[in-house]
C-alpha cells in the first residue's frame, strides 16, 4: 500500500465521522474571523439561539476596512465603522479573543495567525477569506470558506467536506538571486492556470520551496487559491519548527517536545501517490509581472505583452483582447517599458518583515520616480511595523518619498480609503489583478515587493536584478 | 434555506471566462452586515456607467446599455449561463447572495471555483456543471432567438432545452438531499454532537496543545 501524502495525514487526523456519499465531518482546530464575512454568521447564531462550540478556537481581528492612516480619528466611513464595531461587539458578546484596532497585535488576519503562533503545524484552519491557504505554509490544512460555513464552524467546530484530489507541485533546483516566493507562485499560476488547481489541494515541494523561508512559503501558499486550489501546503521542516517556537500561542514548554515529535511526521511519505504531479525547473523562473486581469495572465520581466492573435482558443482570445483593452496595453509591448502611476507594497501575500526588508534593500539611497504619484508601504501587522521601525526600514521608505502606513488589507482590495483612481496603473504586491479590484477601472500588475519598489524608483517595470546587481 | 426541486426560467448569457466574485459584487457593498439587499448591485461595475457606493441611490445612476442584464429581453432571467471558472477569487458569500437576491436560481457553466460552488448550496442556488460542448450549445441556442428558457429538474438531475432534448448533470447525494429539502446544515451536524465530543476527548489527549 502506498504511503500517505501530507494532505492525507492532515485530513485523516481530523475526520470526526465519514458519510456514505464520501463526505466527512471534519474537525476545525482554528477559526480566524474578520469584520467582513462574520457579521451575518454571528447574527445567524443569535437568531437560532446557538452559542459558539469552543470559543478558544476562534481569533478575531479587523483588517479589511481599517484605515492605514490617521487612526486616531477612527473610521470615517460610517458603513465601514459599523462593520468593525459589529465585530468588536460580537467578539465581546461571545467571549472571543479579538485584536482590536488600537492593539499592536492587530493586522491582516493571515499575517497575525502565524505571527502569534495561532497557526500551528498539523492544524485545520479556516477563515471566511479565500487567502486562508496562506497558513498551509506551516504544514497545516487551511482553506477559505463562506459566511454560512463560518457560522457552521462557530456552532459545531466542524465542517462537512469532501476530500479534494491531491496535487504535487515540485520546483526542482534553486531559483536565482532576486527571484522570490511571489515569482515562483506567479509562474506556477501562469503555467497551470487559474483553474488548474480546482478540486485539488496542492503541496508545494522541491529545493526551491525548501530553500524559501517560512514567510516565503506563506506567499506561495497564499496564492494557491489563485490557481483554483482551496488549500496549499508545505511539509514541516526545521525552519517551520524554529519559526513557531516561542510565539504567544505556541505549545507550552512542557508540551513542546511532544508537539515537535508529532510535527515531524507532517510530510508526504516517500512512496505517497498524488493524483497529479507537475514539476518545474527553478532556474528558469525570472521575476514575474502580470499583464492582464487574471493572475494567470503573467509573463516574466524579460518578456513582452502577449499577442491575442497567437491564441487559437476563441474564448481565451476574446478574454485576452478584453484584458488588454481594460489594461490599456498593446500586444507585444515590452514589459519593462510599461510606466506605473502608483505602487502598493502590502497585503496578506507580501507584507511581512522579510518583504519589507527586501523592498528596503532595493530602495536604499534611491528616490520615488517623478512620474510615480504615490507609493504605499503597508506592513501586515502592528508588530511588523514596530520591528521594521526598529530596523530603520521606515526611514528608508520615507526618505525615498514613500508613505509608511498602519497595518491592514488596504489597497489590495480597496475597501478602505486606499484606492486607485480610474485608469491608474499600479505595481502591486497583492494577489488579484481583477477588474476594478484596487479601485473602479484601475489597472493592477502583480509583482514581488522588490519588483514593486524597483518600479517605484525607476517609474516603470524593470528587472530588479539590474538594480541590485544580482542575477547569475 | 429555500428548497430547490424543479425550476423553469429565462436564461441570461454571461459570455466570458473567469467571472470573479469581485465582478459579481464589488467590495464596497461587502460593508453591509446583512444578508439581503445585494441584488441591485449585482455586477455593479459592468451594469452601471458611473461609480457605485452604498450611499448612492442606484436609481440616480446611468445604466450601461451594452451590459447583458440591462437588455430588456433578459428582464426576469433566473438562469445564468456562464463560462469556465465561474465565481473565482474571493470567498465572499455576498456574491451568491447578490445572485439570489436578483432572482437567479441556477448557474450553468463548464466549471466553477470551489468556494463559490460550496456557498451556492448553502443558499438554495443550484450550480450546474455541464461539459464545454454542452454549454457552447446552450450559448448558441440562446443567441438564436429571444425568450430562451431552460427546465431544470434537480431530482432527475437534468437540464431540458426548449426543443425537448436534455442534458444530465452530476451532484453529490448529500447536497442534493439538502437542497431538495431545504435543510439547515448546522442542525444536521449537531445531530452528531456526541461524535464531535468523542473526537475532542481523544484528540486533546493526543495533541493537548491544540486545545489551549
Amino acid at each position: 500500500m502506498a504511503g500517505k501524502t501530507l494532505y492525507d495525514k492532515l485530513w485523516d487526523a481530523h475526520v470526526v465521522r465519514s458519510e456514505e456519499d464520501g463526505s466527512s465531518l471534519l474537525y476545525i482546530d482554528r477559526q480566524l474571523l474578520h469584520e467582513v464575512t462574520s457579521p451575518q454568521a454571528f447574527e445567524g447564531l443569535r437568531l437560532a439561539g446557538r452559542k459558539p462550540w469552543r470559543v478558544s478556537a476562534s481569533l478575531a481581528v479587523p483588517d479589511h476596512n481599517v484605515p492605514t492612516t490617521e487612526r486616531e480619528l477612527g473610521i470615517v466611513d460610517p458603513v465601514a465603522r459599523t462593520q468593525v464595531e459589529t465585530l468588536d461587539r460580537n467578539a465581546d458578546e461571545f467571549g472571543i479573543t479579538e485584536f482590536k484596532m488600537g492593539d499592536i497585535r492587530q493586522g491582516i488576519v493571515h499575517v497575525i495567525g502565524p505571527e502569534q503562533g495561532a497557526t500551528l503545524p498539523g492544524m485545520t484552519i479556516v477563515c471566511g477569506d479565500s487567502h486562508t491557504s496562506t497558513h498551509g505554509a506551516l504544514g497545516a490544512l487551511a482553506f477559505g470558506i463562506g459566511t454560512s460555513e463560518v457560522e457552521h464552524v462557530l456552532a459545531t467546530q466542524c465542517l462537512v467536506q469532501k476530500k479534494s484530489k491531491s496535487m504535487l507541485v515540485r520546483i526542482n533546483g534553486s531559483v536565482g538571486t532576486g527571484v522570490t516566493g511571489k515569482d515562483i507562485v506567479l509562474s506556477i499560476i501562469g503555467k497551470i492556470g487559474t483553474a488548474g488547481g480546482t478540486g485539488y489541494a496542492i503541496e508545494f515541494a522541491g529545493e526551491a520551496i525548501e530553500e524559501l523561508s517560512v514567510e516565503g512559503r506563506m506567499t506561495v501558499c497564499n496564492m494557491a487559491i489563485e490557481a483554483g486550489a482551496r488549500a496549499g501546503m508545505v511539509a514541516v521542516d526545521q525552519k517551520t519548527i524554529e519559526y513557531v517556537k516561542g510565539r504567544p500561542y505556541a505549545p507550552s514548554e512542557e508540551q513542546w517536545p511532544q508537539a515537535v515529535e508529532a510535527w515531524q511526521e507532517l510530510h508526504s511519505d516517500a512512496d505517497a501517490l498524488f493524483d497529479y504531479v507537475v514539476e518545474f525547473d527553478g532556474a528558469t523562473i525570472a521575476p514575474q509581472v502580470t499583464w492582464g486581469t487574471s493572475p494567470e495572465m503573467v509573463v516574466s520581466i524579460e518578456d513582452k505583452v502577449p499577442n491575442p492573435d497567437s491564441e487559437i482558443d476563441d474564448v481565451k482570445r476574446r478574454g485576452m483582447e478584453k484584458a488588454l483593452a481594460y489594461m490599456g496595453l498593446d500586444a507585444d509591448t515590452p514589459i519593462d517599458s510599461i510606466a506605473v502611476d502608483k505602487v502598493f507594497v502590502g497585503s496578506c501575500t507580501n507584507s511581512r518583515i522579510e518583504d519589507l526588508r527586501e523592498a528596503a534593500e532595493v530602495v536604499k539611497g534611491r528616490k520615488i520616480a517623478s512620474n510615480v504619484k504615490q507609493v504605499l508601504i503597508v506592513p501586515g501587522s502592528g508588530l511588523i511595523k514596530e520591528q521594521a521601525e526598529s530596523e530603520g526600514l521606515d526611514r528608508v521608505f520615507v526618505d525615498a518619498g514613500f508613505e509608511w502606513r498602519d497595518p491592514g488589507c488596504s489597497m489590495c482590495l480597496a475597501m478602505n480609503a486606499d484606492r486607485l483612481e480610474e485608469r491608474e496603473r499600479c505595481a502591486s504586491t497583492s494577489n488579484r489583478n481583477f477588474e476594478s479590484r484596487q479601485g473602479l477601472n484601475s489597472r493592477t500588475h502583480l509583482v514581488s515587493p522588490a519588483m514593486a519598489v524597483a518600479a517605484a524608483v525607476t517609474g516603470h517595470f524593470i528587472d530588479v536584478r539590474e538594480l541590485v546587481g544580482g542575477g547569475d | 434555506m429555500e428548497k430547490f426541486t424543479q425550476h423553469k426560467g429565462l436564461v441570461v448569457p454571461m459570455d466570458r471566462p473567469n467571472v470573479d466574485t469581485d465582478a459579481i459584487i464589488p467590495k464596497q457593498y461587502l460593508k453591509s452586515v446583512k444578508r439581503a439587499g445585494f441584488g441591485p448591485n449585482l455586477f455593479d461595475d459592468w451594469r452601471y456607467l458611473d461609480p457605485g457606493d452604498p450611499s448612492i441611490d442606484n436609481a440616480t445612476r446611468r445604466i450601461n446599455p451594452d451590459f447583458v442584464l440591462n437588455n430588456s429581453q433578459y428582464e426576469g432571467a433566473t438562469v445564468l449561463l456562464g463560462r469556465e471558472n465561474f465565481g473565482c477569487g474571493s470567498s465572499r458569500e455576498h456574491a451568491v447572495w447578490a445572485l439570489t437576491d436578483y432572482g437567479i436560481r441556477a448557474v450553468i457553466a463548464p466549471s466553477f471555483a470551489d468556494i463559490f460552488f460550496n456557498n451556492s448550496f448553502k443558499n438554495g442556488l443550484l450550480p450546474i456543471t455541464l461539459s464545454e460542448n454542452e454549454v457552447e450549445q446552450l450559448f448558441q441556442e440562446e443567441a438564436e432567438g429571444s425568450g430562451y428558457q431552460l427546465q431544470i429538474d434537480l431530482e432527475a438531475q437534468t437540464v431540458t432545452v426548449p426543443e425537448g432534448g436534455s442534458f444530465s448533470f452530476e451532484i453529490d447525494e448529500f447536497r442534493k438531499y439538502r437542497l431538495l429539502n431545504g435543510l439547515d446544515d448546522i442542525g444536521l451536524t449537531l445531530q452528531h454532537e456526541d461524535s464531535i465530543r468523542a473526537y475532542e476527548a481523544h484528540r486533546s489527549s493526543e495533541a493537548p496543545w491544540l486545545f489551549r
